[in-house]
């Protein structure tokens, strides 16, 4: 097991440096600079003195390299187009928010999710059935912006206590928590009907049923065990997506996150916080890879982590 | 059995948890703003509004959109200032001397001046905040403001030195300023944000002053207390400044919400009392109701169509004026921009006065005609004189090139279809991320592409500038020298009769040449709640908010 995590930890700092060199090449092939605005030009003049500044006059090999360096002390740099703050500090300051409403939609996903899925499958083609999965087909279908407007609009603004937009107390937390888990709750659903069912009409169920075990005990004990490892399986992506925090509904909300940055660090082509963010969503992302792959191991004993690789 | 399964779950939350790092946003003893009637429970009159963006910097010469100066023009105040009724009046300036030339200014400051920290305002600050806004290595972003000031360009682009900019504290009270050439419209630019003072002595001992609001020192009516990043900005009156009893709020708050439409229903919902982002449906909304708080403010914009003359046949002034021509003004800003724009009758917005203080736009007259007819007429005899016919020219797969976003499509589609029928022509739209399309333009890289100009101050010479041969900003490579000579002819002098002639007549000549076709001119609207007044707009700035008062 320890080797095991070694040799993807190992894995894992390779993982990086080529997502370091591949934002780096892309993100200083795209025309454009930190300091250009829409509307009013920067003389050339004063645009070098910004280039000077940030060292954006530099070759380009030696910059990858400071880069690199940089990292490797965990030091993003500053931003350069928000002067008040470094990027380890708005990583700081952004991802305890945006984490915070991401584990509490991975709660509500994963509360109502996977049950909403096996009652449809238990009940395939009655009414449970199509209601659980018109609720999952919404949830798909509907674009987070809609649902985040819509939520402000006609839930927001007429009940006092939950506020419209912010950051500060739980009840700010409410609706974009839900709006975030409704996606992959509809997933996990759907997912948990799929595998449900297919793993009702396998023949250990039937052995159970046949050795007399109540239906209540195969469900929960046979049945749902094994119908559930797909989700386990995208558990680990979904996660580092939700507490990465989500554009649209940080923008909507008026919510304090990292999630915004992912889309504005590239449209304000703010180098060093595009690299920033992506780098620490890279080491989010592995991480719970791994964690996945290791809680695997606990529930599914057929699957055994020193046989893989050979 | 599912034991494991709560191990797993419970395992996975663990470490979210921990990868939080174990923090509970720091933010569960807030002082509940949202609840909070405006006065009421405090007795204090707090002005809500929305920022609408994260400011980048608050360091005066650092700043470079309206999201800094807001709040900016609120802590801080120049040389001049605007009063509560939109006036350019004396700010920290007491009194000031032009000498005969108009080369030389010379401000005496008042006496009851401070930092909020407590110390005095000098001429020392003024002198080092310029000089450190020109110093290359700050990389003012807005330093070109300043380059009327003798010296300032050579110092800002490592030609000169520090020493030779003109501008000297002779003594704590008295600032002379020496300017390159005569400037009639100086005076209004210190009261430009990136000519605001400093505190020498606060920000040589630590050059993070403007990242905390503890260690934040101004000079202005507000003060700043506190800055949640991309959440909240709040100021507090300052009890130091000299004119604090103009001051009628005890304080502003402002959210970072980058949502217009959010920021509408707060609006609505009673928690905001003047906003000024306002999505562009509901604008129309107001305004066909009549609704008594939605003001229309001017501002110093002007939305235009660059064409890229080095192209056959956008070389021949018939068939760019045919273009502007056949383009219905009054529809765009009626039927698809609806925000309450002004169809362009020049590149000159209204809202900037002449020499006899009417305005210019007025003056100077519409210089933009729509007929069809004409415009098939002119379009004909252009493509003629250039050997082509209109499939000629549609073989070419013209492109309008604009920046993406909603609005720009609007009118872009509009247009193509209004030169579509007009002219009979074909044009292709295409959009691309602004800061492609400036490469583009940079590179000549288009045939025709939207673009937008905002003025820094209210003289006509902010757009009339843009286009003389030289200037950084003129991507058509306009070339006209009696264009040139007239623009030189109005920067020479600060006799407002001599300038205001040459530039009307370099208005006309512009607009007979049109190497641009204007669109529309942008306004600013925004709604103010009932209760509150003294809220108004000065062309060049974002709405004033400094001296509003809240009634019960």
């Amino acid at each position: 097991m320890a080797k095991y995590i070694l040799k993807r930890i190992a894995l894992a700092i390779v993982t990086i440096w080529a997502v370091i060199t591949i934002t780096f090449v892309l993100m200083h092939s795209v025309p454009g600079n930190p300091f250009a605005t829409e509307n009013r030009k920067i003389p050339d003049n004063i645009m070098e003195n910004l280039m000077k500044k940030y060292g954006l006059d530099k070759p380009k090999g030696e910059q990858y390299l400071m880069y690199l360096k940089n990292i490797a002390r965990f030091d993003f740099g500053e931003s350069m187009k928000q002067d008040s703050e470094t990027v380890n500090q708005i990583i700081a300051r952004g991802f305890p928010v945006s984490a915070r409403l991401g584990i509490q939609a991975i709660l509500i996903a994963l509360i109502f999710g996977p049950a909403l899925g096996a009652i449809a499958a238990l009940y395939q083609n009655k009414a449970p059935d199509y209601i659980s999965m018109i609720i999952s087909i919404i949830g798909v279908s509907v674009p987070s912006f809609v649902l985040g407007s819509f939520s402000i609009q006609f839930i927001a603004s007429k009940i006092d206590w939950i506020p419209i937009g912010g950051w500060g107390e739980f009840r700010h937390t409410l609706l974009p928590s839900i709006a975030l888990a409704l996606m992959p709750l509809a997933q996990f659903a759907r997912l948990m009907r799929s595998s449900m069912l297919e793993v009702l009409g396998q023949d250990y169920i039937k052995t159970a049923k046949s050795k007399g075990i109540s239906r209540f005990a195969v469900i929960m004990k046979h049945a749902i065990r094994n119908a559930i490892l797909p989700i386990v399986s995208i558990l680990g992506t979904t996660i580092s997506n939700l507490v990465a925090g989500s554009f649209v509904i940080e923008k909507i909300f008026g919510i304090p996150g990292l999630g915004q940055f992912f889309t504005t660090s590239v449209f304000n082509r703010d180098y060093t916080l595009i690299m920033g963010v992506t780098v620490f969503y890279a080491i989010v992302l592995i991480s719970m890879m791994l964690l996945v792959d290791i809680a695997y191991t606990l529930i599914d004993p057929r699957i055994r982590l020193t046989k893989e690789g050979h | 059995m599912s034991k494991k399964i709560l191990k797993l779950i419970s395992i996975f939350l663990l470490l979210a948890v921990l990868f939080t790092g174990c923090s509970s946003p720091a933010t569960q003893e807030e002082p509940q703003e949202t609840a909070e009637e405006p006065g009421a429970s405090t007795g204090k009159k707090i002005l809500r509004t929305n920022n609408s963006s994260e400011p980048g910097s608050l360091d005066p010469p650092l700043a470079q959109g309206t999201h800094e100066s807001w709040i900016l023009e609120n802590c801080f105040e120049g040389l001049m200032t605007f009063d509560e009724n939109g006036n350019l009046v004396e700010g920290m300036a007491e009194s000031y001397e032009v000498s005969e030339d108009g080369l030389t200014y010379t401000f005496k400051l008042r006496d009851d001046i401070t930092w909020s920290n407590g110390d005095p305002v000098t001429a020392h600050d003024f002198e080092y905040a310029w000089k450190r806004a020109l110093d290359p290595e700050t990389a003012a972003n807005y330093a070109s403001i300043l380059y009327y000031i003798k010296g300032a360009e050579a110092y800002n682009t490592g030609q000169g030195s520090r020493e030779d900019v003109g501008v000297k504290a002779l003594d704590d009270k008295t600032l002379e300023v020496t300017l390159e050439t005569p400037t009639a419209f100086f005076l209004e630019l210190t009261a430009f944000y990136t000519y605001f003072p400093v505190n020498k002595n606060v920000v040589e001992s630590n050059p993070d002053w403007a990242k905390d609001p503890s260690t934040y020192v101004c000079n202005g009516p507000f003060m700043l207390v506190e800055w949640k990043h991309n959440d909240q900005i709040i100021l507090e009156k300052n009890p130091n400044y000299y004119n604090a009893h103009k001051i009628k709020l005890d304080g502003i708050d402002l959210d970072i919400l980058e949502d217009e439409n959010t920021a509408w229903q707060k609006y609505l919902g009673g928690e905001y009392d003047i906003l000024v982002d306002i999505p562009t449906s509901v604008v129309n909304q107001l305004k066909q109701e009549n609704n008594p708080e939605l003001e229309i403010g001017l501002m110093v914009g002007t939305y235009y169509y660059n064409v890229n003359p080095a192209i056959k046949p956008f070389n021949n002034v018939k068939v760019r004026k045919a273009l502007s021509m056949a383009m219905d003004r009054e529809t765009i800003v009626e039927k698809i921009t609806m925000g309450g724009e002004i169809a362009a009758g020049g590149v000159v917005p209204p809202g900037l006065k002449d020499e006899k203080g009417e305005d210019f736009r007025e003056a100077v007259g519409n210089l933009i005609e729509y007929n069809p007819e004409e415009a098939k007429r002119l379009f004909e005899e252009g493509l003629a004189e250039e050997g082509m016919t209109v499939e000629d020219f549609n073989s070419q797969g013209f492109v309008l090139l604009y920046n993406t976003s909603e609005s720009h499509r609007k009118i872009a589609q509009a247009v193509q279809e209004m030169w579509r029928t007009t002219l009979g022509i074909e044009i292709v739209l295409e959009n691309v991320e602004f800061q492609v399309k400036l490469d583009r333009e940079q590179s000549g890289d288009y045939h025709i592409s939207r673009a937008g100009w905002i003025g820094d101050f209210m003289d006509p010479m902010t757009f009339l500038d843009l286009w003389w041969s030289d200037s950084a900003f003129n991507d058509v490579n306009y070339n006209n020298p009696e264009y040139d000579a007239l623009i030189r002819k109005a920067k020479s002098t600060n006799d407002q009769n001599e300038r205001m002639a040459a530039m009307k007549e370099a208005e006309r000549m512009l607009m007979e040449d049109m190497p641009v076709i204007p669109v529309y001119f942008y306004t600013q609207p925004y709604t103010v709640k009932p209760n509150v007044t003294g809220v108004f707009k000065v062309p060049v700035r974002y709405p004033t908010i400094t001296y509003a008062d809240i009634t019960d």
